[in-house]
């Protein structure tokens, strides 16, 4: 019994395991076609590693990008693609930006309000298309497209300097927040990390809670493997959708807190962008389970922050987009490996069974009435009857 | 015409991959015209002449008879003319009366079989493998369908046959292969055989019967339906269900005949909740539940034998036990508040594949991965373990092997004596009489006819369920025994 548990999470681990490998010869592919060396630039890489400075970053980095993967894992879980990540994380930023600029609660009362206004607007933005699906059929793929378009128009018009915007030199910022609003770090040798990185680590474990333990979870997976089975089973698909969605939006609205809180203090035209999907990606490679999207984002996060020494490497220099063309060869590649492990398992377990329960029954049939045959022996009692 | 039978889970369909190249052998040869075969995919089975009618029709609603059939050949014949001149030409040559513009949507059951069937000639199968080609149809369409097959026999074509009506096999095919648990246990020649005989080889013991003994039908109704009327989404505003109604008391079971899609589907997904009613009440126990949601009504005792149980009754790619938790979260031994109890529910999984016989390595294997009658037997189990007050089994044992047929209506038959009240649907007529104590017929959306099930012949409901006859079914003594036979009184 134990062993078909074992291959669940070696079958898991595997089409990730392929997909990396699958990119990294792929990326040496193109860099033997470029003329460069297919090796050096990933040990080039990986020395970086050994940098605190990097590390700090790669971590900063890699809490965004996990919460904002885990807003779109929610939403794979039940078979809803949330596109609208992005949308949903930097108008949730502004917004909270705005607020905190504004408002003035002693700390333990100000980062509570912070957070939770970044969860609404999340919230209240994904919520449209939610509602838009439940309501008028509308593919949540396409209105949270929409939305993204909107919300940095939104956005443009809300840091307008005569509504909301202050300007600084030639950037449009929100303002600076009020102090007690900002997030402490942890003080390391390479920088300061993100105190929200531990809220990312936190928001991971309840994803995996909510998801495994409770009934609402089990609601959510069952509606996401088939949701025809789900609504037999008594789940209110539309009631769901809408929930998904709103959660979704909420952790999204979480993902532009750790540099707002941390860092930036006020939204400004140069806080980052296309966030939600580069999680998309980050999503996939850790495969909606937590621990797997931790490992993809700090993946992501490295490279990011370990090509910039690329460009400075001698004697030869390198172009610091292989890391993102590695990137993009990886979503692609984890997406293929995916669907075939997943078939190719399921055909082998499904072989596996059949041939089980042929040796069971043949060595119930040598050994005549054992104690494992007493169930078949009563069907046939009752067929007899 | 070689028939094959046997248990479910015994092998066929796993044989039948294994001819179709669906599947490799690990040993063994196939042989095709005296040539030793080996086949890497459908499509070298299909070079060799062999084509296959999966039990789930595999055409697509929206295209016509002509697409559907050109669809993946289109090399054959073109898509054009010529296509259909030579569709028409195995039609006509072999009486299957098939008509190459009607869309599929606007056939029946009987119709598709024979465009699946026209499907395989058109690729040049000489061989047939039939599985179980009679599940979803009434005896005169049976009848029909056996003639074409004879048709395609007599014009030099094989056919292999899978079954579980013994009946069936003994009058259509040639010659019989009997397996079980993967290997042949016996031949028979149908001539020389007696059903009886045959399911003895088939399970080791002798055939079950659904009869149930003794009436345990009380005065207590259980569910009420009155007035029930469903109208088709969209602007035809067409009838799916129309002044549907019915008592269920404790301790009895409504049978509902009918040929598939004739407002069954909507029936049951009205009592569950899937869909709610135009007009009309249904009530549970003297409660107005019209309005209840689906949840609640399974909490409240609703147990629900889904007609697809892929669709509707199985996560397939998840392990056993929480399939096991599926339909039923809330209650225990589920979920303890709003946390789910995965030990308890762990165990009650071991539990029901134990007492219920669910043939599986573990409870950790996907559902996907066990043969359609064990997780037939492990959804009974599941429904049986929370107790229900009125159970909808629609098709309880569909492709069911016999020995857990007779386990399931025994488990029905148990329930019922224990108050249990029962909305039974089921393709199989014998299944039906021999275990309702009302019989129902269902045609178009309305109930027309109504039967003893203690008098009444499969024949007779069979001309019910096309519409032939309504009001009373009366059975009567006749030579002739013919279709006349029943009366047609306005209730």
């Amino acid at each position: 019994m134990k062993k078909f548990d074992k291959e669940r999470v070696l079958l898991a681990v595997a089409a990730p395991v392929i997909a990396l490998v699958v990119a990294v010869a792929l990326t040496s592919v193109v860099l033997l076609a470029s003329g460069k060396s297919p090796i050096e630039p990933y040990t080039l890489m990986l020395e970086q590693i050994s940098y605190s400075d990097v590390q700090v970053l790669t971590i900063n980095q890699a809490g965004m990008y996990y919460l904002a993967a885990l807003a779109v894992a929610i939403g794979f879980r039940m078979n809803l693609f949330n596109i609208g990540v992005d949308g949903q994380y930097r108008l949730a930023a502004m917004v909270t930006a705005v607020v905190g600029a504004h408002v003035a609660l002693p700390a333990a009362l100000q980062i509570p309000l912070l957070i939770v206004v970044a969860m609404l607007t999340g919230a209240f933005w994904a919520g449209i298309a939610g509602l838009l699906k439940t309501t008028r059929g509308v593919s949540e793929v396409v209105a949270t497209i929409m939305l993204n378009a909107i919300a940095t128009s939104v956005i443009g018009y809300l840091t307008l300097t005569e509504n909301f915007g202050v300007p600084v030199g030639n950037n449009q910022t929100t303002g600076v927040m009020k102090e007690s609003g900002w997030f402490p770090g942890i003080k390391l040798a390479g920088g300061e990390v993100y105190g929200f990185v531990f809220v990312a680590v936190l928001a991971g474990v309840l994803y995996w809670l909510v998801l495994n333990r409770t009934r609402f979870g089990f609601d959510l997976r069952a509606t996401g493997a088939s949701e025809s089975a789900a609504a037999a089973s008594g789940v209110n698909a539309k009631r769901m959708v809408l929930t998904a969605m709103l959660i979704s939006g909420g952790v999204a609205g979480l993902s532009g807190l750790p540099i707002l809180l941390g860092d930036t203090h006020t939204y400004s035209l140069s806080f980052p962008a296309g966030l939600g999907f580069t999680a998309i990606g980050i999503a996939l490679l850790g495969r909606n389970n937590p621990v797997g999207i931790a490992l993809a984002a700090l993946l992501w996060a490295f490279l990011d922050k370990a090509s910039p020494a690329l460009d400075y490497a001698t004697p030869v220099a390198y172009d610091k987009e292989i890391a993102v063309i590695m990137q993009g060869l990886i979503v692609i590649a984890v997406v293929v490996s995916s669907e075939t492990v997943r078939r190719w398992g399921l055909r082998r377990q499904q072989r596996r069974v059949g041939e089980e329960l042929a040796a069971a029954a043949r060595a119930n049939a040598g050994n005549g009435n054992n104690g494992n045959n007493g169930n078949n022996d009563s069907a046939k009692e009752v067929a007899a009857r | 015409m070689h028939a094959l039978v046997g248990e479910n889970g015994a092998g066929k369909s796993t044989l039948m991959k294994i001819l179709y190249g669906m599947q490799k052998p690990d040993e063994g040869t196939i042989t095709v015209d005296g040539e030793q075969v080996a086949f890497s995919s459908p499509a070298d089975a299909i070079a060799r002449g062999i084509g296959m009618v999966h039990q789930h029709f595999m055409l697509a609603d929206q295209l016509t008879v002509l697409e559907n059939i050109v669809l993946g050949s289109e090399k054959l014949h073109g898509i054009g003319t010529a296509a259909r001149r030579a569709i028409l030409d195995l039609s006509d040559r072999y009486g299957l009366g098939v008509r190459p513009d009607a869309y599929i949507e606007d056939l029946g059951v009987a119709d598709r079989q024979r465009v699946e069937i026209l499907k395989v000639l058109y690729r040049g199968a000489t061989t047939l493998i039939l599985d179980e080609p009679t599940a979803v149809l009434v005896p005169q369409e049976v009848d029909a369908l056996f003639d074409n097959l004879r048709e395609l026999k007599s014009e030099g074509l094989s056919v292999i046959f899978i079954s579980h009506k013994l009946g069936e096999v003994l009058s259509v095919a040639d010659d019989i292969t009997v397996i079980r648990r993967g290997t042949t246990v016996g031949t028979a020649i149908p001539s020389e055989t007696t059903p009886r005989q045959l399911a003895e080889l088939m399970v080791g013991s002798e055939l079950p019967t659904p009869e149930t003994a003794e009436s345990t039908v009380t005065d207590r109704p259980m569910i009420q339906v009155e007035g029930l009327k469903l109208l088709a989404a969209g602007d035809s505003g067409r009838a799916l269900l129309d002044d549907i109604s019915f008592t269920i008391h404790e301790g009895e079971v409504l049978g509902i005949a009918g040929v598939e899609g004739n407002g069954q589907t909507e029936l049951i997904d009205a009592l569950i909740g899937l869909k709610h009613a135009d007009s009309g009440v249904i009530r549970m126990a003297g409660q107005d539940i019209t309005a209840v949601p689906t949840r609640k009504r399974r909490e409240d005792g609703i147990g629900y034998i889904p007609e697809d149980r892929h669709r509707h009754g199985l996560l397939l790619e998840s392990p056993l036990w929480e399939n096991r938790i599926l339909g039923h979260v809330t209650e225990k031994p589920n979920a303890r508040g709003f946390l789910l109890d995965l030990k308890s529910a762990q165990a009650d999984t071991r539990r029901i594949v134990e007492e219920y016989d669910v043939r599986t390595p573990g409870i950790d294997v996907t559902a996907a991965s066990l043969s359609g009658g064990n997780q037939q037997k492990l959804i009974v189990g599941r429904e049986m373990s929370h107790k229900p007050r009125f159970l909808i089994a629609a098709h309880p044992t569909r492709g069911v092997d016999v020995g857990a047929q007779a386990q399931i209506w025994d488990q029905i038959r148990e329930a019922r004596r224990e108050g249990l009240a029962v909305l039974l649907i089921s393709a199989d007529l014998d299944e039906l009489i021999g275990l309702s104590d009302t019989l129902r017929v269902i045609y178009r959306g309305r109930l027309v006819a109504d039967a003893d099930p203690a008098t009444i012949t499969p024949e007779e409901l069979g001309s019910a369920m096309t519409g032939a006859a309504s009001g009373h079914l009366e059975h009567v003594e006749s030579g002739d025994g013919s279709e006349a036979s029943e009366e047609d009184e306005t209730r």
